[in-house]
């Protein structure tokens, strides 16, 4: 390792080499991220020239495209931010214990745990969603056991279940977003808490004489970045989806997302559907910034 | 250092402890769950056009496993797309890295910023953005749109990926090199390339596994093109065919002895 000032030192300034270095790169983000960025923001402004040809629109700063996207779809995007939100807590209260375990239990089998919290995400994430329809469709094992255990009217009152299914309700759609993001959220709280020190969570339960006050003072507060950037890896792409909600919700699950591509694809309705993926755009970008601010992290990105 | 100082464990702390073991062993059955029912199903006769319901067992979808028809068609489309952007990606998000990396020059912390916004998109957005700019241009959708989206994505992962290898590398063994006579390009390919080459792979493999599952951005950028994601999409109203499991399992088998021969490459590397 290097010390801080060797790592300037062996930085180099040498005129247009670090450009051109950059320059393919920065082109192709700047050609396909920032320019339909602005397309799209033209988009959300326009109206439809034409009944027939869907690709025809015409600049008109249209800003009711707004104010109807949100008086229609207000419903969609605050269950989208509610299902990503409950998947995050989900994937944190899951994924802290297992990072926990493997950095600081697995000892040599640590890279082996870590590569088998990764092997599921190896097929594709259709297919996995595929399969939880599979174990939680009505004559599947989940449900069956459910019924066997007579444990359907407790969960129908919970709001886990409705009329004896799982599939179809918010309860699937959430949880497979749990699932399928939760390797994000674990692989960045192990990487925090594999650079703390274990001395030092020795020496604060030595000074706390407790493991809980211990982990909540010294390791919690460590492991703060990884939890941070988990928590943007999950939610982000967890409001944005509509694979869950189409296989494992029904129609009452549906989210932003499904708008979005619905509107978008199948309507052809390009300046309803640039208007609700800008407004997800800019929520996403002030959330993140808030959250940083919270906890603290301004300086990660 | 303290070990030796601390009060004996508390039968509460040690039942602790193993609640948190047993916790996370049960994440891990939850994580592979799923998994078990796809290799499970790859042997079901489904009754039928769906694959969702246990019937008999049989070995008949193993038969041929790469029969040609869509699936097939989609899976190789895949991997191409795949193998291409990969290449792609890797050479653009290497070459940012090595410039943030290496050297000091104006706007860095703009392209720090430029190069986490693609990752903090979601990716219906960044998929809609896209397709609205081909369609306001009139460029036919396509194989070419397809790799465009997917090396777009990519860079990102592999310059931020390379970048947090790298930087705490020693560099003066450059100039040492070259102090010791070697010319530019031989300390490139004996001290440089050696240094950043696992890095680069790690980076590599990212972009490939991330290229072959993408649905979103591709389903809004593909026109008649199928990925192996889009292909299952499409066909998944209609029929849920066994095959889909075969080939999720070849898939998966593929990509743990990759995997595996990372692992053993990088003991191999660093062994000396």
């Amino acid at each position: 390792m290097t010390s801080r000032g060797g790592e300037d030192r062996s930085k180099r300034s040498a005129g247009i080499v670090p450009y051109g270095l950059l320059s393919p790169g920065i082109l192709w983000l700047l050609l396909f991220f920032l320019v339909p960025l602005v397309t799209l923001g033209r988009t959300s402004l326009s109206v439809k020239a034409s009944r027939f040809d869907p690709n025809d629109i015409r600049l008109t700063w249209e800003l009711s495209n707004y104010t109807n996207a949100i008086g229609d779809y207000s419903e969609q995007f605050l269950r989208s931010f509610a299902y990503a939100g409950i998947a995050t807590v989900a994937c944190i209260l899951i994924g802290y214990p297992i990072a926990y375990v493997i950095a600081f239990r697995g000892g040599r089998y640590r890279n082996v745990l870590l590569g088998l919290v990764v092997v599921p995400f190896f097929t594709s994430f259709l297919i996995r969603t595929l399969a939880w329809v599979n174990v939680l469709s009505d004559k599947g094992p989940v449900v069956s056991a459910i019924e066997y255990l007579q444990f359907s009217g407790l969960l129908e009152s919970l709001g886990i279940m409705s009329d004896g299914r799982l599939l179809s309700t918010h309860t699937a759609v959430i949880g497979g977003l749990t699932y399928n993001f939760l390797p994000f959220m674990i692989l960045p709280i192990y990487v925090s808490l594999e650079k703390i020190d274990l001395g030092l969570a020795d020496a604060a339960k030595d000074l706390y004489n407790n493991g809980w006050q211990a982990f909540r003072k010294v390791v919690l507060p460590l492991s703060l970045p990884g939890l941070f950037a988990g928590s943007l890896l999950t939610f982000i792409p967890a409001s944005g989806d509509f694979i869950n909600a189409k296989f494992l919700g029904g129609p009452r699950n549906t989210m932003i997302g499904s708008v979005i591509q619905d509107r978008f694809l199948v309507q052809g309705d390009l300046p309803t559907a640039a208007a609700l993926s800008f407004m997800l755009m800019i929520i996403m970008t002030i959330g993140t910034l808030i959250y940083a601010r919270m906890l603290g992290t301004d300086d990660l990105i | 250092m303290s070990t030796g100082s601390q009060p004996p464990e508390t039968a509460l702390g040690r039942a602790g402890r193993w609640g948190l073991t047993a916790f996370a062993a049960a994440g891990f059955v939850y994580l592979f769950l799923p998994i078990a029912v796809i290799v499970a199903y790859s042997f079901n006769k489904p009754r039928g056009k769906f694959n969702i319901i246990w019937q008999e067992f049989t070995f008949d979808n193993w038969k041929s496993p790469f029969a040609p028809g869509p699936l097939t068609d989609a899976m190789v489309l895949s991997l191409k797309v795949a193998a291409i952007s990969a290449v792609v990606a890797t050479i653009l998000g290497t070459l940012m890295a090595l410039a943030l990396v290496r050297y000091r020059f104006r706007g860095g912390a703009l392209i720090g910023l430029l190069l986490v916004l693609p990752i903090t998109t979601p990716e219906i957005v960044m998929g809609s953005s896209l397709a609205t700019l081909f369609i306001s241009r009139g460029v036919q959708r396509g194989f070419v749109t397809i790799l465009i989206a997917h090396v777009l994505f990519c860079t990102s992962f592999v310059a931020l990926t390379v970048k947090a290898r790298i930087r705490g590398f020693d560099w003066n063994l450059e100039d040492a090199a070259m102090d010791l006579g070697a010319s530019p390009w031989r300390t490139f390919s004996r001290v440089t390339l050696p240094l950043i080459t696992p890095g680069i792979l790690a980076a590599g493999l990212l972009s490939f596994a991330l290229s072959i599952d993408d649905f979103i951005i591709t389903f809004f950028n593909s026109g008649s093109e199928e990925t192996f994601p889009l292909r299952i999409f499409g066909a998944s109203r209609t029929q849920i065919s066994p095959q889909i499991n075969v080939l999720a399992t070849v898939v998966l088998l593929g990509s743990v002895t990759l995997m595996l021969a990372g692992v053993v490459f990088r003991r191999r590397t660093d062994g000396h």
